[in-house]
């Protein structure tokens, strides 16, 4: 057995037990990552120093494990890029809390991640380094914009990821790699240390081989900042406690059965089918229907979270990216790729005087309705099931040409962005022909990830979908 | 611009809001860019907004607020400051000059 197939919960366990060493664990993951990281191309740079780091390491509660980190994470010492020439050559002098936090807890950045450039996209292809590959068929795309930390879970070129969301950067590699993706609530988790991309929803969060493993990161990535003034000062649980309670009794509703995009497909069977799982576990499911206006006991319908992700996100990009202005980071605005001058553009123009009522508020306006639709729905409900992803890994080089492809792909989540709940993608169905896989999105309300993180695991145990669980 | 079709100069005239560098051809193609986008962003006027409060933000939080104190544990050297820099001299950046003499 290759060490570097462990999840995280099983290499902590066997590090502390002595079962096996550092160097052991180490060494399986180089031996993978100098195997597959040239085809697959994953890393955009790692740290030859980790093992060294890690053998420190065996008493804290993470025990030093290898974690790849997204590329748009400043690590103190480490060159930081978020797959863009324009910062290439920047190395940071301060750390993110949420790196500053893992290493605290006895994690060690393996490595920085390939993305979208900026986060910008949904495949990978927008990286100004070439686009990853997906490990279970590389003719196909692992997502993204996290597709780099998703990709290198499924691949096992590290024992547990991050990644960040902003609408379904998390999720949607995640449903796509077949491996498990956290979104915590917005203001759950960090973002100080984060190359800002749309601030009002940048998420952080664990990208990992099970539910487990992504409650165990999460545990110590959580909480206030003081150096965000987003995050929230609500105490944080241990996320591991209430994994094995079960789903007995809790409400859930299944969304957008009813959408065009998911009648009638695979992922609208892996759907039913799950929601068939979780009431033999005891849960009560209901499909939910959609309506095209606002109304109580029905899901208000996605396709205008499309416009209102679009102008918000633009809107964000344009301010966030103002600050790369050819003084601070060395490279001037030329060197922008044509995606990011896009959106900086179309982001100037709706916050434009003039437009910004018509466009950037209309947006905001449309949010809390959005909003206002989940505060319903969770009245009746405990959580709300969907898929992160319309469908399956999309071939490499298939959003080329469409300026609106990532928006399109994320549909389906950039509701529950908006509103800034937390939701999992787990693995939910695999096709046999090609190896893809569909990922099960669980939702609860804001601050509710504890009740996500024990459905999931309710899933995972009761399924044979996560190649991790059953080895 | 009228409706949502934008022309090319329409985009130039963003570019130089934004300070990005467009050339003429690039500019025909963000304008049918840029139409199609927000051809999608107008589906939004078909909802019934009136009355509805703005999100601005989704925590709930209100006046978050620090002491007024400098955080010596946070500040960088200036050496760290410019590590990144391409051109210094004695401690500061060198930039392009921005302003002229009037003449």
């Amino acid at each position: 057995m290759k060490f570097n197939t462990l999840t995280l919960s099983q290499a902590v366990e066997k590090l502390k037990a002595k079962a096996i060493s550092h160097a052991e664990l180490y060494h399986d993951i180089y031996e993978a990552i100098a195997e597959k990281n040239g085809e697959l191309n994953i890393y955009l740079s790692i740290d030859d120093d980790a093992l060294k780091k890690a053998q420190k390491l065996l008493d804290t509660p993470l025990a030093g494990i290898p974690i790849a980190v997204k590329d748009n994470f400043l690590t103190s010492g480490l060159p930081v890029t978020a797959a863009t020439k324009l910062l290439e050559g920047y190395v940071p002098h301060y750390e993110s809390t949420v790196t500053k936090k893992l290493k605290e807890a006895g994690g060690v950045v393996l490595g920085k991640t390939n993305m979208d450039a900026w986060a910008h996209g949904a495949s990978t292809e927008t990286s100004d380094f070439g686009t990853t590959k997906n490990p279970r068929n590389t003719k196909y795309s692992p997502g993204g914009s996290s597709g780099g930390s998703a990709a290198s879970v499924a691949a096992n070129l590290c024992v547990a990821a991050i990644g960040t969301e902003t609408a379904g950067s998390i999720r949607q590699p995640a449903s796509w790699c077949g491996v498990v993706g956290l979104k915590p609530t917005y203001g759950r988790v960090s973002r100080y240390g984060v190359i800002a991309m749309a601030s009002s929803t940048d998420s952080p969060g664990p990208i990992g081989k099970t539910v487990e493993d992504c409650a165990m990161i999460f545990n110590h990535i959580a909480g206030k900042d003081p150096f965000d003034g987003t995050t929230v000062p609500k105490p944080v649980p241990d996320y591991t406690n209430n994994l094995k309670k079960g789903v007995k009794g809790m409400k859930m509703g299944i969304c957008y059965m009813d959408h065009p995009k998911i009648t009638g497909t695979d992922v609208a069977h892996a759907i039913e089918k799950a929601g068939k799982v979780f009431e033999e576990l005891g849960a009560h499911v209901d499909i939910v229907p959609m309506s095209r206006v606002l109304q109580p006991g029905k899901v208000f319908i996605p396709d205008y979270a499309i416009g209102v992700y679009t102008v918000v996100q633009r809107s964000e990009v344009s301010s966030n990216l103002a600050r790369y202005d050819g003084i601070r980071y060395g490279n001037d605005r030329s060197i922008f790729s044509h995606e990011a001058q896009n959106r900086i553009m179309l982001g100037t123009f709706t916050l434009t005087k003039g437009y910004a009522d018509r466009y950037y508020v209309h947006a905001q306006q449309v949010r809390t309705l959005y909003r206002k639709n989940y505060s319903n729905l969770f009245t009746t409900y405990d959580l709300l099931l969907s898929t992160p992803s319309p469908g399956y890994a999309l071939p490499i080089g298939a959003s080329s040409g469409d300026p609106l492809f990532g928006e399109l792909q994320d549909i389906l989540v950039e509701p529950s962005s908006l509103a800034g709940i937390t939701g999992i993608s787990i693995p939910c169905w695999i096709d046999a022909k090609t190896n893809l896989t569909l990922g099960l999105n669980i939702m609860a309300d804001q601050w509710q990830e504890e009740k996500v993180l024990q459905a999931a695991y309710a899933f995972e145990q009761a399924t044979d979908w996560n190649p991790w669980v059953k080895s | 611009m009228k409706g949502s079709t934008f022309s090319s100069s329409d985009v130039v005239k963003i570019a130089k809001l934004a300070n990005i560098p467009v050339s003429n051809d690039q500019a025909d193609e963000l304008a049918r860019g840029f139409t199609k986008t927000m051809t999608v962003v107008d589906e939004l006027t078909r909802v019934d907004v009136a009355g509805v409060e703005a999100t601005n933000q989704v925590t709930g939080l209100e006046n978050v607020l620090r002491e007024d104190e400098i955080d010596t544990s946070r500040m960088f050297t200036a050496e760290q400051a410019l590590a990144g820099a391409k051109r210094t001299h004695n401690g500061f950046f060198i930039v392009d000059q921005i302003l002229e003499e009037k003449v």
